[in-house]
């Protein structure tokens, strides 16, 4: 049966800050754009953005994009692309002063400026001291800025669908991208839309590790997609991570918790951090914590009857303390960790939270791979921004504020690269192959006509449970070994997935189950590409390798689905107008 | 029964605090709701994610005819 086919200039996969403000840059072009959403686009995970987006605007105290792109690029451990750091962080003021025209409600000074506070990572002067350059909306900036993009986007007349679910990319004989094939999950019907540009705008993928501050949507679908159709996927060892979150939920317990004087146990109730950090104990910095607590799981010492979680202390502050200086840390663990923190611990772990890695990318959002003589080559036709890309602007870790700043920037400049490369008669509405959607109408014949096969509920458990277990914040080489043999083989029992449900309308579980495929494509990405990388940099924390290793490391890991193999590529130290910032130790 | 594989795709949410609390509601909740209480779940589900939860973790005051469904939400 042929697909139905639906043709527009552009297509935007996702409908979060990124695909919003790349799809705004379009519709206000005149182009015919869809954006196609999983969910309604003001409950992307965007929402869950509290901290605020950074721009040295200078408002309260001097500031300049040079000392803000100093800050980025030893964040980001010297693997971040330096030109690109360069624009974002020259582009900052702009696109957030344009988004307080487009009516963003931001916090403001009594002079009617924007409202602007200190955040980690961020100084003044080249490392200097704390500076003010995160602009905020109240703990709801995420909120605030999909709400006012998406307004904008309507009144821009793009075109939105919501509740579907893109699949798989197209490319023709020529390996140009043409569109997209996607699920509408209202009906069940799955059709083309063709288009001359598709711009993935996918977001995160955290729901590869059980232990996950991501929402259920963040299943890296654009990386599965692009993996299917042969384009590598860049950096994925680079994950960052939060040393407590509820175990078993990934709700967050803030920092300040040991702040006020908890403290961490073992299973043995042995306050371990004194041997970890006989000073400071539980409040040294994040990795320190963070690698101790993984030290203790590996080594047998992890509380519960899986021993794979530790418990933070903090009964001893008492109900007074506790209610007065952490509030709403009582309700978050009577509701996500099932105990009232006036009696008992709370199980945490470290907790995935942002993925550094994606879709390898252009300043312009254009999707490059290499061109097998030593250089780089677009894919024509394919885009991407936001936590999907990898442009890269956080390296092996990201600065807080600069994940909202890399979604506007980057969303903005790879919907201008679009509109020039229409303009300019680069992109053209090419033919559809012979065998669009084959491949597609494939994957949904295998699961709609298997009558065994394998859980996607276990499978998914599987996974998540080996890349936490094997490729979590602190990484052994034994364990990685292991894990590696362990994700390949959930990538074969994924392939088996079964679901007994096959009716149309809203199918959850078929939904879950295309989830999956893009799952693993992320979850294997990572676990090679951790186990190959011999070095210790930003996210990616080894026990046999502990110190970076710029000589041989200071590169990018490409990771190619066909033949599961990695190529690496050098890291860009030239920004676009000044001098390069050399590599030093990163020291706090 | 479509209609209710909608509300379940729809307590997919931009948090993951909501995922979780509503996750155990349709487990839990769901299947004895009547049409009323339906309804106004639904009503509900069409809120703000920063909105219901801020409800939900009672830091703010909600509309007085989601009182009930939300301090059963609160339950889990």
């Amino acid at each position: 049966m042929a697909m139905t086919i639906r043709q527009f200039d552009a297509v935007v996969v996702g409908a979060g800050g990124s695909g919003l403000r790349a799809a705004l840059q379009l519709a206000e072009s005149n182009l015919r754009v869809a954006v196609l959403s999983k969910v309604f686009p003001t409950r992307s995970h965007t929402v869950a953005a509290q901290g605020g987006v950074s721009a040295s605007l200078g408002n309260d105290e001097p500031d300049n994009w040079h000392w803000h792109m100093y800050d980025t690029v030893k964040g980001s451990d010297y693997l971040g692309d330096q030109d690109a750091i360069e624009y974002m962080c020259r582009k900052a003021n702009e696109v957030v002063i344009e988004l307080e025209h487009f009516g963003m409600p931001f916090d403001r000074l009594d002079n009617g400026k924007i409202y602007q506070r200190p955040f980690g990572g961020h100084t003044s002067n080249y490392g200097e001291r704390p500076v003010k350059r995160a602009c905020a909306a109240a703990d709801r900036t995420g909120h605030a800025m999909l709400h006012t993009l998406y307004q904008r986007n309507v009144r821009a007349n793009t075109q939105f669908f919501v509740e579907w679910m893109a699949l798989d990319l197209i490319r023709d004989a020529d390996g140009d991208v043409v569109g997209v094939v996607a699920l509408e999950m209202e009906t069940g019907e799955v059709m083309i839309f063709q288009a001359k540009a598709t711009l993935l705008a996918t977001g995160g993928a955290g729901r590869i590790y059980a232990a996950s501050t991501n929402a259920f949507i963040n299943t890296g679908d654009g990386l599965g997609m692009v993996a299917r159709a042969g384009i590598p996927l860049q950096d994925m060892e680079f994950w960052q991570f939060h040393p407590t979150g509820v175990a078993g939920a990934g709700v967050l317990i803030t920092e300040g918790v040991r702040g006020e004087g908890g403290f961490l146990l073992n299973k043995n109730g042995e306050r371990f951090m004194e041997r970890y950090a006989p000073t400071v104990k539980d409040l040294a910095g994040r990795d320190v914590v963070a690698r101790a607590m993984a030290t203790e799981i590996k080594e047998g010492r992890g509380c519960g009857k899986d021993a794979d979680h530790i418990l933070l202390k903090l009964d001893h502050l008492g109900a007074d303390v506790i209610d007065k200086r952490l509030p709403g840390i009582r309700e978050i663990a009577k509701k996500f960790a099932n105990v009232d923190p006036v009696k008992d611990p709370i199980p945490v772990v470290p907790t995935c939270h942002y993925m550094m890695g994606g879709i390898p990318t252009n300043i312009g959002g254009q999707v490059i791979v290499p061109d097998g003589k030593g250089g780089e080559q677009v894919i024509r036709g394919l885009y991407a921004a936001g936590e999907c890309a990898c442009v890269s602007v956080h390296g092996a870790n990201r600065l807080g504020t600069n994940s909202l700043l890399d979604l506007l920037v980057f969303g903005k400049s790879s919907g201008d690269q679009v509109v020039h490369d229409l303009a300019s008669d680069t992109l053209t509405q090419k033919p559809l192959p012979a065998d669009a959607g084959d491949y597609t109408r494939a994957r949904l014949a295998r699961l709609d006509g298997a009558k065994s096969g394998e859980s996607v509920a276990e499978v998914g458990a599987e996974l998540r449970r080996t890349m936490q277990l094997h490729c979590g914040v602190f990484r052994f080489p034994d364990s990685l070994t292991e894990g590696v043999r362990k994700i390949r083989e959930v990538a074969d029992r994924a392939a088996n997935s079964f679901i007994a449900d096959k009716s149309k309308v809203f199918n959850t579980a078929r939904v879950e189950a295309l989830e999956l495929d893009n799952l693993v494509e992320t979850a294997v990405s990572t676990m090679i590409s951790a186990d190959a990388r011999h070095e210790s940099r930003g996210a990616h924390d080894r026990s046999d390798y502990p110190s970076r290793d710029d000589a041989a490391w200071m590169k990018h890991t490409l990771w190619f689905k066909e033949g599961d193999k990695l190529e690496y590529k050098p890291v860009k130290l030239k920004p676009m107008t000044v001098e390069s910032f050399e590599p030093k130790a990163r020291v706090y | 029964m479509a209609d209710l594989d909608r509300i379940r795709w729809q307590c997919r949410r931009g948090l993951l605090e909501l995922d979780l609390l509503l996750a155990r509601f349709l487990e839990n909740e769901l299947p004895g709701l009547n049409p009323e209480q339906l309804q106004l779940f639904n009503e509900l589900l069409a809120e703000a994610d920063t909105e219901i939860l801020a409800w939900i973790m009672e830091q703010e005051e909600p509309p007085a005819r989601y009182e009930k469904l939300l301090s059963v939400l609160r339950q889990g």
